[in-house]
């Protein structure tokens, strides 16, 4: 009986019987590779940081990445004139909103926020920046089947080509871009890598450090127990 | 057996320890509540798992206040927009998590501290269902648990708008519409609450002064009663037998251990697991799986666009359901009346356990199958309208059993067991209690 209770109020919420979930394809993980991430700013700032900002990373923070000072300046620093500012659009919210309707969201957190029970943020930016399709019927001239009438162009179409949605609903490679579609995976991925880093540029200390609280926690259960054990053995 | 330190011989012995501690107690009653809260307040010597819950409630009390007390010195309660069309109070939050050295630990230990302070909230409080240590002579203790469960509850939802995100925005919004409903007076209720029309700036500062002052006060103070009732009358046990009526030649209960050092080296132990798992939350996984920190939170509060699914974080997720099952305008009032009845109710009720509960016995260890089964149900159904409260209402069960109507029937048990137990727990079947606790 009491085992029973036990093990039912320890027990995960139920099953979690799956919904009509969305499938969403499994980004690479490349947070330890630093190439793929110099890569991916690289991109963010060639592409996405035209229209949106990432107002909560410090652009001397790329250094964590590998980069010199100087790297950082002359190759990803278009927006700023000190290193300890942050990455902004050099448009202003307010013009924004006039030009396009409204302002692009800011991205320095948008791969934890797009994370839910279907996959990862990472999957979902990764299976949503390769799911363009022309579609004349939007003003943009771009469709995107994870996010149907989305209000971003395809900013990656060169790379890419350009997809059609076909009869089964299927996209297909209408016409190539400057990339195979092995290599613009790979350029998606590294840019997804990026994002990732930086909506959390401490996660990786945050690993490293929990396995040493949790081998400090070990070595005083050590002492702990022991002590409990030698002041109780006496109480019957 | 550790003997106590002789205090007296300690004092007269002339060395300045003696001499400052027998200043201390002609001033303070120093001594004397050492003794009566620690090295000669006599617990039962037969805990088990289930009591490590208090102690540990109280440690998380420690890191809530702690941490929050480093995160309001670089918080902004500003829901104004910053250059970048950041709202202040969004973007101090992410200030914490990347400028302030250390701040994303103390932010995910408060924040992973919310959740673990529920947890062990409802482990103490269910560990109270099992052993009947809400009977007499502990109602009041029990009065005071579900007081202080109230304000945990205020003080949980106080502090989800502060990081203004989008679920922090809208669950506010949704808790505080609820208020609306009541008759007459629901309207400016809500627009008093909020201080505006909308959950807005005026919102967020006063949620932010009752988050940091006016709710921590009345919890600590709560707490303070909470102990000094239990150390009045003394701790149940596992046995739910009173180890009082058994004393020794000194009139030390024969089954009670000084609580310091037995209780102290033993709730270490206690301690210690508990940080383990803390920590796996805290540095591997402090989103909770979305449980902890909502996906959706990670977006600015935005007045104009409504999320597709507004869900309260876990610990809130029972008593919602409670709220959403009611669907009936009783009366010619609102449905969402009923349901904020409902769901307040749910809470309330737990202050009468003590005399809904007719069973001569206490402890689950000699009560009868009604009860073992009843109380089994109660659980299951209690993480199913969590769970349930998660989902969005349309939710199904493998995809075809609708889960609205058995939120219903779930919420009716909850009330249905409160309200039936002094019917059943009478005509149980028990065995009689020991003289003395069993280890």
């Amino acid at each position: 009986m009491k085992k029973l209770l036990t093990a039912l109020l320890f027990a995960p919420a139920v099953t979690l019987a799956a919904g009509a979930a969305v499938h969403l394809d499994k980004a690479p993980d490349v947070q330890g590779d630093k190439a793929a991430l110099q890569s991916g700013a690289r991109t963010f700032v060639n592409y996405c940081l035209n229209c949106h900002g990432a107002s909560f990373l410090r652009y001397n923070r790329l250094m964590e990445l590998g980069l010199s000072e100087q790297q950082v300046k002359d190759n990803l620093m278009f927006t700023a004139v000190k290193t300890g500012e942050p990455m902004r659009v050099a448009a202003r919210p307010e013009e924004q909103k006039v030009w396009f309707g409204a302002a692009p969201p800011d991205l320095t957190l948008v791969a934890r926020a797009r994370a839910s029970s279907d996959g990862s943020g990472a999957d979902w930016l990764y299976t949503y920046l390769r799911s363009f399709y022309v579609d004349e019927k939007r003003p943009t001239g771009w469709n995107n089947t994870l996010f149907p009438n989305v209000g971003m162009p395809h900013v990656l179409w060169e790379s890419q080509g350009t997809q059609v949605m076909n009869k089964d609903h299927r996209l297909e490679l209408q016409a190539p871009g400057k990339l195979s579609p092995a290599e613009y995976d790979k350029q998606v991925a590294d840019l997804v890598g990026f994002l990732v880093w930086m909506a959390e540029p401490d996660a990786g200390f945050r690993k490293q450090l929990g396995f040493g609280v949790l081998g400090f926690l070990v070595v005083l259960f050590g002492v702990a127990y022991p002590l409990k054990k030698a002041y109780w053995k006496d109480v019957k | 057996m550790a003997s106590h330190t002789d205090y007296e011989k300690y004092k007269s012995d002339g060395s300045l320890q003696g001499n400052l501690l027998e200043w201390l107690d002609a001033r303070f009653p120093a001594t004397s509540m050492w003794r009566g809260h620690l090295s000669e307040y006599y617990a039962p010597k037969n805990f088990n798992f289930w009591y490590f819950f208090g102690s540990l409630a109280m440690l998380v009390l420690v890191i809530q206040i702690v941490t929050g007390i480093f995160l309001v010195m670089h918080y902004k309660p500003d829901a104004s927009l910053n250059a970048n069309g950041i709202p202040v109070a969004f973007a101090s939050v992410e200030y914490i998590m990347r400028d302030v050295n250390w701040g994303w630990l103390i932010r995910y230990m408060h924040s992973t501290g919310a959740s673990a302070f529920f947890v062990v909230v409802y482990l103490h409080m269910f560990r109270g269902m099992l052993y009947g240590s809400y009977r007499q002579p502990r109602e009041l203790i029990w009065i005071f648990g579900t007081l202080i469960f109230l304000c945990l509850m205020a003080e949980a939802f106080m502090g989800y708008l502060l990081p203004w995100g989008q679920m922090s925005f809208w669950g506010a919004q949704v808790i505080v519409n609820l208020f609306s409903a009541i008759p007459l007076i629901g309207e400016p209720l809500s627009i008093w609450i909020r201080g505006d029309f909308v959950v807005g700036d005026a919102t967020l500062n006063r949620f932010f002064s009752f988050h940091v002052i006016a709710v921590p006060l009345v919890l600590l103070g709560l707490v303070a009663a909470h102990i000094l009732a239990l150390h009045e009358v003394g701790s149940n046990n596992p046995d739910g037998v009173e180890i009082k009526k058994r004393k020794d030649v000194h009139g030390n209960p024969l089954d009670g251990i000084p609580f310091h050092p037995y209780y102290t080296v033993k709730d270490i132990v206690g301690v210690v697991v508990f940080l383990m798992v803390f920590s796996i939350i805290v540095f591997f996984a402090p989103e909770g799986g979305g449980y902890f920190l909502e996906y959706n939170n990670f977006l600015p509060a935005d007045p104009l666009k409504t999320p597709l699914h507004i869900a309260p974080v876990w610990y809130f997720t029972p008593y919602y359901s409670l709220l959403r099952a009611m669907v009936w305008p009783l009366f010619g009032i609102d449905a969402k009346f009923w349901g904020v009845v409902a769901m307040g109710a749910g809470v309330v009720i737990l202050a009468f356990l003590p005399w809904l509960d007719r069973s001569p016995v206490k402890s689950i260890r000699y009560r009868g199958p009604i009860f073992k089964t009843l109380l089994t149900i109660f659980v299951i159904a209690f993480v199913l309208l969590g769970f349930l409260g998660t989902q969005p209402p349309s939710y199904a069960f493998f995809g075809v059993i609708p889960s609205a109507p058995v939120a219903q029937v779930l919420s009716a048990y909850y009330f249905l067991y409160f309200l039936t137990m002094p019917w059943w727990s009478r005509i149980d079947k028990y065995q009689p209690e020991p003289d003395r606790v069993t280890m």
